[in-house]
């Protein structure tokens, strides 16, 4: 079990108050990850939830029991950090056993834990290494082992992957869905990393200045994001915000279109403008457009085999059922 | 770039240094080596060449050879205790987030550029004497008798000066190890369950192991060769000759150049040996 309520939490350092007061409900089983640009407060909040934090004020529960004052051993969660944290000194045995040790579980226990635990992170041939001798995906394997042969009621991810190179975070993305699957146990998962937010979420937390601007499923973001943060914040490339003209012709302060959203046309079309740089990525190509009239470059999706290249002139149609519009406060018009 | 010819230029950019090093170290030793096979008693004006190894038999021979070893070790070691295991208490201690840190840290460093000789002084008159020391006061305060250190726990007395020299030595090299370990180990140990003292003796302490020893090393490396605090206090008495103070006994107040330079010899061996163990065990901890 692992649900886990947040009342009204706040956290000040000193006078600056990094967390103005909070509500969030994670269900058990889920996978929660906490995205927004640097500095917003994710680790914060997801120290306050281990407990490695005090709040300022508010209400932590887990399992509808109150642990805003447990320390964070009595908390049954289980964090891995972005360093990983191992103990350098003792081996990858050891540093698996050490959260059992400390709470006194008999070897035998211990042993059978870190075999099952070896076996799911393919561990097993470095158990007698030190830390010090692993690559860094090892490490981050050895840092998940430590975590789950607690049977912790909830994991504790602080961006995780951001050390490991492209390739190696791929895989290690799919290990960690994988074991979210398996294990059915919640998992708070912070990250800036767009795909990774998109992919592993069940539900995506979006948070700027300690503020939570909109919680929903990956697709519910992107499909209907709350206001123009969000909107810009979440999908890869950014969606095209407009103002002005453009937007009044949709009774709107803000006008949003995705960069897949936008078909390339022969002749009219509501944008044209020239074509700045030109991403080729095989199976997409991302164009920048220098449209007349909008000083951003818009960003536009094609497919992988349309010959247009710097300096080429293009025409734009928006498809019309995924246009985003916001108000001037900057939220959604339904 | 280690050209043929910055290679010559840095030979001879260092060879006065080890010339210098050579003259002030070897010369000596080579005397010492020549007298020690000597019998050369110059207030009886006895001076004989090559009396063999005579005077390595009497001095090991001699009962103050052992005792003076045994003290030696009992000296080096109940300091490196005492700094030890008050530096890491001090080290911690000073990692703590506190009012007036950074003039608490000179306080605490300050010990270490008083000169052997003041603080003993300072510790003998001002603390241990008898009739005026501070510690008399208190005893007194607290009606109790005086009690007379330097007579009745010589010994100790000279670990607890020589101590208090060398904690910031060993306060400053473990404060720095402290402040290298990551938060992030302490705080993953925390979620693990792991209280205070468990922290301390599975993370903290494995963590400053090495700073530990390179402290042993270069302590042990001084501590051999105490004098001043010995020469000052105690004379050499109640117990408190070491191998050092006995080689100067033997040279000055005997006035034996021969058997005093037998002497430094053998304690140059024995601090050679307890070297290269020491240098083995560090080795062995630097490696991973
Ligand atoms: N111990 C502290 N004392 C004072 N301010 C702090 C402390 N820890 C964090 N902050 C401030 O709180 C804010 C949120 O920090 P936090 O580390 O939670 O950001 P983040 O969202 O995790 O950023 P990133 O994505 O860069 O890791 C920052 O403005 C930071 O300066
Ligand atoms: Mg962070």
């Amino acid at each position: 079990m692992g649900r886990i309520t947040l009342e009204n939490v706040q956290k000040k350092f000193g006078d600056v108050e990094v967390i103005p007061p909070l509500n969030l409900t994670i269900e058990d089983g889920e996978f929660v990850v906490f995205v927004g640009p640097s500095g917003c407060g994710k680790s914060t909040l997801l120290r306050l939830i281990a407990g490695l934090e005090d709040v300022t004020g508010g209400e932590i529960r887990i399992d509808g029991k109150p642990a805003t004052d447990l320390p964070p051993a009595k908390r049954g969660l289980a964090m891995v950090f972005q360093s990983y944290a191992l103990y350098p000194h003792m081996s990858v045995r050891k540093n698996i056993a050490f959260p059992m040790k400390m709470a006194g579980m008999d070897q035998a226990e211990q042993d059978r834990r870190i075999a099952k635990a070896a076996t799911a992170l393919n561990l097993t041939d470095y158990l007698d290494r030190r830390p010090g001798q692993l690559s860094g995906g090892q490490r981050q394997r050895v840092a998940i082992g430590r975590a789950i042969v607690r049977e912790p009621a909830a994991f504790l991810f602080d961006e995780p992957l951001s050390n490991l190179d492209a390739a190696l975070r791929v895989g290690m993305r799919m290990e960690i869905s994988e074991l979210h699957k398996s294990l059915e146990t919640t998992m708070i998962y912070v990250t800036h990393d767009q795909v990774e937010a998109m992919t592993m979420a069940d539900k995506i937390v979006v948070l700027r200045a300690g503020h939570i601007e909109q919680v929903g499923s990956p697709l519910e973001l992107y499909k209907a994001p709350r206001n123009v943060f969000v909107a810009g914040f979440i999908g890869s490339p950014k969606m095209n915000l407009l103002a002005g003209a453009h937007a009044d012709r949709h009774d709107c302060a803000t006008m949003g279109i995705r960069p897949e959203h936008l078909d390339v046309v022969d002749g009219g079309g509501t944008f044209s403008g020239r074509v700045g740089i030109a991403e080729h990525l095989g199976s997409d190509t991302f164009f920048h457009v220098h449209v007349d009239g909008i000083s951003e470059p818009m960003t536009v999706r094609a497919g992988g085999e349309i010959g247009l290249t710097h300096g080429d002139t293009i025409h734009l149609e928006p498809q019309a059922d995924k246009i985003h519009r916001f108000d001037a406060q900057g939220l959604r018009i339904a | 770039m280690a050209t043929e010819h910055s290679k010559a230029a840095a030979r001879i950019m260092i060879a006065p240094a080890v010339f210098v090093l050579l003259v002030w170290m070897l010369v000596p030793l080579c005397m010492t080596l020549y007298f020690s096979f000597a019998d050369y008693r110059p207030l009886r004006a006895t001076f004989e060449p090559w009396i063999g190894f005579d005077n390595y038999v009497s001095f090991f021979t001699s009962s103050s050879f052992i005792s003076s070893v045994v003290t030696t070790l009992q000296m080096v070691g109940g300091i490196l205790c005492i700094t030890i295991v008050g530096g890491v208490l001090l080290a911690l201690l000073l990692d703590q987030p506190m009012f007036g840190q950074g003039i608490v840290r000179i306080l605490v460093i300050a010990p270490f550029f008083v000169m052997p000789t003041v603080s003993a002084l300072v510790w003998k008159n001002m603390f241990f004497n008898v009739d005026n020391g501070l510690f008399s006061y208190l005893y007194a305060a607290l009606g109790l008798q005086p009690y007379d250190f330097l007579s009745q726990a010589p010994l100790l007395s000279i670990i607890v000066i020589v101590a208090w020299q060398w904690l910031p030595f060993a306060t400053l090299i473990l404060l720095t190890a402290v402040q290298s370990l990551s938060s992030e180990q302490l705080e993953a140990a925390e979620m693990d369950g792991a209280p205070g003292l468990s922290r301390f003796w599975y993370i903290i302490l494995p963590h400053l192991s090495r700073a530990i020893t390179v402290v042993i090393l270069i302590q042990t490396i001084f501590l051999l060769s105490i004098f001043a605090e010995i020469f000052v206090t105690t004379n050499g008495a109640f117990g408190t000759r070491t191998l050092t103070y006995l080689v100067y006994q033997r040279v000055l107040e005997s006035q034996n150049i021969g058997l005093g330079s037998a002497g430094g010899i053998i304690a140059v061996i024995l601090a050679n040996i307890v070297a290269l163990f020491l240098m083995r065990i560090v080795g062995k901890n630097l490696d991973n």
